[in-house]
């Protein structure tokens, strides 16, 4: 296989109700992306744009946005998933043909009902008159792992204390706090046993990804930072259907991409993950899919501090999807967090002397598709 | 580099207005099991999925998790795409690019769409800018009867020669069991129908139909044991115009359709596709653009398209055969219709396409269209690149 490298990353501030249309925000992050990679729109031979007809509220969502991404003239086209998704498509795209891909998702969930929107992903005729979306699907979740290995809400809440601390040191998070598990558990209830604090907010953002192929990479602006694994996975459809306590899609998906990356043992290799904390349980669910501790251990983790940013293997030094949740974006994120932690970027969240990342996407409800990316500063 | 990759298995699903026999997993499975049948194939040897259809057509989200039980995604890759009406060669290039790109070996892709879930072209309509355009788009005719208001201004077309397309798709179809619409029709049928905006009348338009398209990629050194004659992917160019109906909008030529096609033949090597192509499978959503737009595939100058029309160069017999499948104007699952010109180009290179085969195709084009006037185009060929 031909080596491919991540050349240019751009992100707008994740925030509430951004101002300015999806156009607007696709505009920033592409540009900074571009000014980054020290390029310029035209030097981009091929666009993946990553949207959603349901979150966008129009039909063809990829016609609002394709001016912005600078697709005019070009060989473009849209993947419907997460970011991380639409990633592994423009790296597809490099490989094949293309010396670059420019790969952007954008997100305005304050713009739509984000009940309904997840509501509408539910078998029409059996499961969307129960109610059920995003939030309550997962508080199922939350409660099933919780009482399969003994998981507390504390442990949950550490997750969230982590990484809203976290979000401290990134100037791009939404939601940077100081707070206590107490404030955790004192947080009003959404859907038993997840509370505001476990959850991730609603961000408005764009996120933008350049991808070159080696001889195109060694001329760009920064160092390149090297692909050297990645893969996806589906689960059942059905929460019925589904090991809820358990993601067997994350554990293939990373098992790939491991292989790929010619990692054996992820806890050591790894010298800093950015995973897809939708809600403060899910991190530790991802930290069994990964590997990183055996399964049913991922409270036990937490309350190690290992995965801190003093730890052995920090976990979401960006302050991960908890802190900033642009719906669609939020997998794409993760993978320009990785690539500023590998170029020694990161500013206050830098993990010092990092040279091996894992970026982590999810999509669908409770997590049915996972997406999981391994790079480097090493070819 | 991009290794060498082909098509091995097509399927088609039974193609109505209105498909109450199955839900939209079933329909889905329809073609997947066809396809994996036609490569002589089962689910264990697809590496990778993707899929893709419009979805305020259905109003699914997230469909890609959804269609797991139709696709047969159960602990697989699959990724949904999306890009209006040139869906279907969106989800095809993707499954070209999952085995190009070294991942996958063998990919399936699949576009789909129940049409008769909702209203087509109320769902079309918020394609449109909300504040600006939306209250006065009304659908996909009304610019496609302009720019052919336009084309016969310039060039002495008549409604005529868009019946003459139309008469030749809807007959071609008849030959084509997966067709949707299979009826026996006449220029005065076409010239008599309802008028749905100048000039385009009903017999014109494409129908909306309820179906789904299948195609299995597969990587060189598997191909060519899966299939006979495998239909070898030379190349894949598209072109994207701007969004806002307001911007240097082309009426009288398919900008994108142009740049397309002329970067696929470069790459293709042809530099005269009337005589280098042995058939086309053309995405006409109205017969009108099956005169105009035979110009922005460069196989005649312009203004020159209405009489290649009455002299039958694109008829079945004709120097070029164009859509012997009986096109979008027969059979239009929208999500799969760009699909089943990349399938239908397959088969004819493939010599599977049955009483509506071409004799001895070796180089194939399908194109599609959709969104703001954006072009795909694909170029098979029974010799690999």
């Amino acid at each position: 296989m031909e080596r491919a490298a991540i050349v240019g990353v751009g992100q707008t501030r994740y925030e509430r109700s951004k101002e300015g249309i999806v156009a607007e925000l696709v505009y920033e992050a592409t540009c900074r992306a571009l000014d980054d990679a020290g390029m310029k729109i035209g030097d981009i031979d091929s666009v993946v744009t990553v949207s959603n007809d349901f979150w966008d509220g129009r039909t063809i969502s990829c016609m609002a946005v394709a001016d912005a991404a600078g697709c005019y003239g070009k060989d473009a086209s849209t993947v419907e998933c997460d970011g991380a998704f639409g990633a592994f498509y423009g790296l597809m795209r490099v490989l094949s043909g293309y010396d670059t891909t420019l790969v952007v998702a954008h997100s305005k969930v304050s713009e739509g009902n984000p009940r309904i929107i997840t509501n509408a992903a539910f078998d029409p005729i059996y499961e969307r008159s129960l109610g059920l979306d995003a939030i309550s699907a997962s508080a199922l979740q939350a409660r099933a792992y919780m009482k399969k290995f003994g998981v507390t809400e504390e442990q949950c809440a550490l997750v969230s204390v982590k990484n809203h601390r976290n979000a401290r040191n990134n100037p791009y998070a939404h939601v940077p706090l100081d707070i206590s598990v107490e404030d955790v558990m004192k947080s009003p209830k959404l859907a038993d046993p997840i509370k505001v604090l476990d959850a991730s907010p609603l961000s408005d953002g764009a996120c933008a990804v350049i991808f070159a192929v080696e001889s195109a990479a060694a001329k760009r602006a920064k160092k390149p930072v090297w692909v050297k694994g990645v893969s996806h996975c589906t689960d059942a459809y059905r929460l019925g259907e589904r090991d809820l306590t358990y993601s067997i899609a994350l554990e293939s998906a990373a098992r790939r991409a491991y292989q790929m990356a010619g990692i054996t043992d992820p806890w050591r290799q790894i010298d800093v993950a950015e995973v897809y904390d939708a809600f403060s349980y899910m991190e530790l669910m991802w930290y069994e899919g990964l590997g990183f501790c055996d399964r049913g251990q991922g409270g036990r983790l937490i309350e190690s501090g290992k995965t801190g940013m003093a730890g052995e293997l920090p976990v979401n030094p960006s302050g991960g999807v908890l802190s900033a949740h642009s719906v669609l974006v939020a997998g794409l994120a993760r993978i320009a967090e990785a690539v500023l932690q590998l170029r020694g970027e990161a500013g206050k969240r830098q993990v010092a002397g990092a040279r091996t990342a894992l970026a982590q996407g999810i999509n669908g409800i409770c997590a049915q598709q996972h997406c999981v990316w391994i790079v480097s500063t090493e070819q | 580099m991009a290794r060498r990759t082909a098509i091995v298995g097509i399927g088609q699903t039974y193609h109505c207005a209105r498909r109450d026999d199955v839900n939209g997993q079933e329909l889905i499975n329809e073609a997947v099991t066809r396809a994996l049948e036609d490569a002589g194939l089962t689910m264990k040897d697809i590496d990778a999925i993707v899929i893709g259809n419009m979805d305020h057509f259905e109003a699914i989200n997230y469909v890609d998790g959804w269609s797991v039980d139709g696709s047969g995604a159960f602990m697989r890759p699959i990724m949904k795409l999306t890009t209006g009406g040139t869906s279907g060669m969106t989800v095809a290039t993707a499954g070209y690019y999952h085995v190009a790109s070294g991942f996958f070996d063998v990919v399936l892709a699949i576009g789909w769409e129940m049409n008769s879930s909702s209203d087509t072209t109320a769902a079309i309509t918020t394609c449109c800018q909300p504040l600006i355009e939306r209250d006065f788009f009304a659908g996909a005719i009304g610019p496609l009867a302009a720019e052919y208001t336009a084309y016969i201004k310039r060039f002495g077309a008549t409604e005529e020669d868009a019946a003459l397309v139309s008469v030749r798709d809807h007959n071609n179809a008849l030959n084509n069991p997966h067709a949707h619409l299979r009826t026996r029709i006449t220029v005065e049928d076409v010239m008599k129908s309802p008028v749905l905006c100048y000039p385009i009348k009903l017999l014109d338009m494409c129908p909306r139909s309820d179906g789904a398209c299948a195609l299995i990629y597969a990587c060189e050194g598997k191909a060519e044991k899966l299939a006979p004659r495998p239909a070898w992917v030379h190349t894949i160019a598209g072109s994207r115009d701007f969004v806002y109906m307001g911007e240097p909008f082309q009426h009288e030529e398919l900008i994108t359709l142009e740049r397309a096609s002329a970067r696929a033949y470069k790459r293709a090597g042809i530099t005269d596709p009337l005589k280098e192509i042995d058939v086309m499978e053309l995405y006409l959503p109205a017969s009108t653009t099956g005169v105009k737009w035979m110009e922005s595939l460069w196989v005649c100058g312009r203004g020159e398209a209405p009489r290649l029309i009455r002299e039958g160069v694109f008829n079945m017999d004709g120097q070029l055969p164009v859509n012997p499948s009986g096109g979008p104007l027969a059979t239009n699952p929208i999500g799969a219709t760009a699909m089943i010109r990349v399938g239908e180009a397959a088969l004819q290179i493939m010599g599977k396409a049955g009483d509506r085969q071409v004799p001895n195709v070796r180089t194939a084009l399908a194109t599609a269209f959709g969104s703001c006037s954006w072009s795909d185009v694909t170029i098979l060929r029974d010799t690999k690149p």
